[in-house]
Parts: structure tokens; C-alpha cells; sequence
């Protein structure tokens, strides 16, 4: 049973048709890249999987219960970081995250060490007593990155992780993100062609709200005829609007 | 339950964590002063009530709740909070119910603080206190259905100083509606059954009389009512238009 199952997934906003169609699974053990350009419904797609916008059309399962029946036991499998990391900017870190722990029913000892350890892998020892408002934009990102694995969720969600971070931050949770990938499914979107080559074992490339790529990153690598990604990127986001 | 409360100490927290909390008690406390002993003449009519006290609650209430429940959730829609927090494994009803719990109590916080008017009506002379529990009790109530009707105007727009407005309307309303202003507008074409039941909406006829020591079960169903109802548009609103 693959960890999510996206069939079918269709979402219009009034007039406008953002998401047409989608259907893809990911496994446990499968890091997904989401790529496209701005606007061709990634992160539309992310939001409909984790729960927070009801799709117009077809379904979503996670660990074979669906979103939409099951919403309360869906979301307590995932871990989502949403675009632009929002987290509550009048609260310190510790406040923060020890709210997200009572709200995943982490409690007594084992939330101490939860957010012991989680405070550890993102390296936020040195601000967990500053409110997030204070903080620069990789640290906010870091923050929101740790509000997502808090509950050491089997399903991880995460709309562009490395946008903002230094790249000696985006090495980090790069390794964060291959150390997790091993029982987890991750999907994450990104803007960086490197990443997908740095940690995915799969690619996805939507445009217009379209399908166009699904396959591993040497492949996505192989429609260019000079081996590059990003021109492989070019040749297929390209093509679709020339169509359209 | 558990959930209510983790929302509702949030809220408290952010509250307090900001000078928008301070703020508020010190006007509301320097404010009620003022109508006291002076536009109520609290000394001049030389009875051991508090009457001028709570006469002038539903006008300070009418512009000062607003100013607590603008920001519960058109803060989160702003800011992008409200896509963390319904992707969270909790339903919409227990985040209305926790966020509204938590200006409640932050209402009844800012009324208890009145304490020393109570002190000295009771230095004084010799007030009858079961008249003067009734009015606390009447006045909290008020405060909920102010800040029942606040929650869902804030959960209609990203704007705290358009949900300010529109919910100081709103309440202006309910508080008159037992009066010619709103009635001479029904009269004439509306039927008598109509006029009657606008009429028995108001916030002031229903304040008034537990306000005298009568806490009549008719009174405690209204505002009951009134709150249930409020909450679940809320509930709706914010189902409808967390992510537009």
C-alpha cells in the first residue's frame, strides 16, 4: 500500500482551473520532488494532501484512509510544513513547539525528549528562548521545519524546506531529509534543481496544473539531450505551454 | 477537550505576550472608573449599589470587545497561521471554541480586575452583594455574545480594522434593537410577531434584568443561544473561507 495516493485530484478556484487531473503515489522510503514554475499548482496539490483544502474532484489517501473522511487521523500521520513557514511570531521557540507537541497528544517525558531532540537535529538550541517574530528567515524556516517531524510523522509534507536557508542550512536539512527518508514518505517542493539530484529518488514535474513528469532524477535528466536538469526543466515546462 | 485547551492557552499566552493585553485592562479599568463616579454619579446619588457600575457596560463593551475579537481570526488568515493550524489534527469546532474561550476568559480577567469598585461600594455602606453578583455574572454573559458575534465577523475578513468596524455595527444593533431606532424601521410593514422577536433580541433588555438581581432562566437561555449560534456561523465561516 503506498504511503499517499493521489487520484484523479482536481481544484478550481471561481474560473480559475489550478490543479487538472493529478495522479501519483509515493512509497515509504520514496523522497518525492514536486517541481515546476510559479503558479503550476504545487503547492495547491501539497495543501490538498495534508488536509487543508478540499479537493474539487478526485481523492486523497494517506496510508489508505482518505483525507476527507478520515481528516482528524490523516493529519495526525503528517507532518506539513506549509509555504512561507507561518508559525506564530509572538511566541518563543520552546512556547511553540511545546504547543504543537500538546496538540499532537506528545505529553509528560516523552514530549521533553521529542522536543529535546528535534531542538538538537535543527540546531535551534541557541534561540529557543527568542520569539519567532525576532528571528531571521532561515531560522523561521528551521522552526517550522521542527514544528513538521515533531510527532516523527510517517508522512512528511514539505512546500519548499530549503527556501531561505544559507547553504550551509540547506546541507542540513538535506541530510535531515535523507536520514528520514529511509521509513518515511517525504514530498517535498522546491524551486532548486540541484535538490532533486542532492535527495530525491523521484521527480514530478507539474505545469498548469498538469502532470507532465513522473520518474526518477536520472531520467528527468535524460530528456534533455545535453544531460543537464535544468535544461530538461526548460525543455518540459516549455513544451507544455507552447501546447496550451 | 484537551485540544480546547491547548488552543485556549495559546490564546491566553498571545494575549499576554503582547502589550495589547496591558492596553486593554488599563483603559477598560480607567474607563469604567470614569463612568462610575462620574457620568454615574456614583457618590452624588448616595445609594450603596453599583448600578452606575454596570449601566454603562454594554457601551463600553460595544467598542472595547470588538477590539478583543478582531484579531482572533483574521490574524490567523493574515499572517497564514490558520493553514498550520487546520492542518493540525484538530476540528474546526474545537479551534472556534478555544479561541473564543480564551477572549472570554481574557474579558472576565479585565471584569474581575474591577474588584475595588466592589470594595469600595462595600466600605462604604451596605450594598445588597447578591444584586452585585448577578450583575458580574450578567455582564460576562454580555461579553460573550459581544465576542460570539466578534469571532465570526473576524473569521470573514483578513482585515482586523474592517472586522473592528463591522462587528461594533453589528453589536450597536443588538444592543438597540429593543428600541424605536431599530424598531421604527420594521414598523408599519413588518408583522407584529417579527417586531416582537427583533425587539426581544436586544442586549440591553436582557442585560437590564439581571442586572437587578433577577437572574431569570430566560435570560441565561438567550445568551446561550445567542453564543451557540455566533460560534457555529464562525465554525461555517471559517470551514467556508480558511484558504481564500
Amino acid at each position: 500500500m503506498p504511503a499517499i495516493d493521489v487520484r484523479a485530484l482536481d481544484r478550481r478556484f471561481g474560473p480559475i482551473h489550478a490543479v487538472r487531473g493529478i495522479s501519483f503515489a509515493v512509497r515509504h522510503g520514496e523522497v518525492l520532488g514536486f517541481l515546476g514554475p510559479n503558479g503550476a499548482g504545487k503547492s495547491t496539490t501539497m495543501k490538498m494532501i495534508a488536509g487543508f483544502l478540499e479537493p474539487s474532484a478526485g481523492t486523497v489517501m494517506v496510508n489508505g484512509r482518505d483525507v476527507q473522511e478520515e481528516p482528524l487521523k490523516v493529519k495526525a500521520s503528517i507532518g506539513y510544513l506549509p509555504e512561507g513557514a507561518p508559525c506564530y511570531g509572538e511566541m518563543t521557540v520552546a512556547r511553540f513547539l511545546d504547543f504543537i507537541a500538546e496538540i499532537r497528544g506528545i505529553d509528560g517525558a516523552a514530549r521533553r525528549e521529542r522536543i529535546d531532540r528535534v531542538v538538537r537535529q535543527i540546531h535551534l538550541e541557541g534561540v529557543l528562548h527568542q520569539t519567532i517574530e525576532t528571528l531571521s528567515k532561515g531560522f523561521k524556516r528551521r522552526v517550522g521545519v521542527a514544528q513538521a517531524i515533531l510527532h516523527d510523522p510517517d508522512v512528511l509534507i514539505m512546500d519548499e524546506p530549503t527556501d531561505g536557508l544559507d547553504p550551509n542550512q540547506k546541507h542540513e536539512v538535506r541530510s535531515l531529509i535523507h536520514e528520514m527518508a529511509r521509513e518515511k514518505a517525504i514530498v517535498i517542493s522546491t524551486h532548486i534543481l540541484e535538490e532533486v539530484d542532492a535527495v530525491c529518488t523521484r521527480a514530478i514535474i507539474i505545469a498548469a496544473g498538469r502532470l507532465l513528469f513522473d520518474g526518477t532524477p536520472a531520467e528527468l535528466r535524460s530528456k534533455s539531450p545535453a544531460g543537464d536538469i535544468d535544461e530538461a526543466f526548460r525543455l518540459l515546462t516549455t513544451e507544455s505551454r507552447g501546447q496550451s | 477537550m484537551k485540544n480546547v485547551r491547548a488552543i485556549l492557552k495559546r490564546e491566553l499566552y498571545g494575549y499576554f505576550s503582547t502589550p495589547v493585553a496591558y492596553v486593554f485592562i488599563v483603559i477598560f479599568l480607567f474607563l469604567t472608573g470614569i463612568f462610575t463616579f462620574y457620568l454615574g454619579a456614583f457618590y452624588e446619588r448616595g445609594q450603596a449599589d453599583l448600578e452606575p457600575f454596570f449601566r454603562f457596560h454594554p457601551w463600553l463593551y460595544l467598542f472595547l470587545i470588538p477590539a478583543i475579537s478582531m484579531r482572533l481570526w483574521s490574524e490567523e488568515r493574515k499572517s497564514g497561521t490558520i493553514e498550520l493550524l487546520m492542518t493540525l489534527p484538530i476540528s474546526v469546532e474545537e479551534a472556534v471554541l478555544g479561541k473564543f474561550l480564551a477572549a472570554w476568559a481574557f474579558a472576565g480577567i479585565a471584569l474581575a480586575l474591577t474588584f475595588p469598585v466592589w470594595i469600595t461600594v462595600n466600605y462604604l455602606g451596605s450594598p445588597d452583594n447578591t444584586v452585585i453578583v448577578a450583575g458580574y455574572i450578567g455582564s460576562l454573559l454580555m461579553a460573550g455574545g459581544f465576542l460570539a458575534i466578534g469571532s465570526c465577523i473576524s473569521a470573514l475578513t483578513k482585515s482586523q480594522v474592517i472586522a473592528f468596524v463591522i462587528s461594533v455595527v453589528i453589536c450597536f444593533l443588538f444592543i438597540l434593537s429593543g428600541f424605536p431606532l431599530v424598531l421604527d424601521f420594521f414598523q408599519g410593514w413588518a408583522p407584529q410577531a417579527l417586531i416582537d422577536a427583533v425587539g426581544s433580541v436586544s442586549f440591553l433588555t436582557h442585560f437590564e434584568s439581571i442586572q437587578k438581581g433577577v437572574i431569570d432562566a430566560r435570560d441565561l437561555v438567550y445568551y446561550a443561544v445567542l453564543i451557540a449560534f455566533w460560534l457555529y456561523a464562525t465554525v461555517i465561516v471559517v470551514d467556508a473561507r480558511k484558504a481564500s
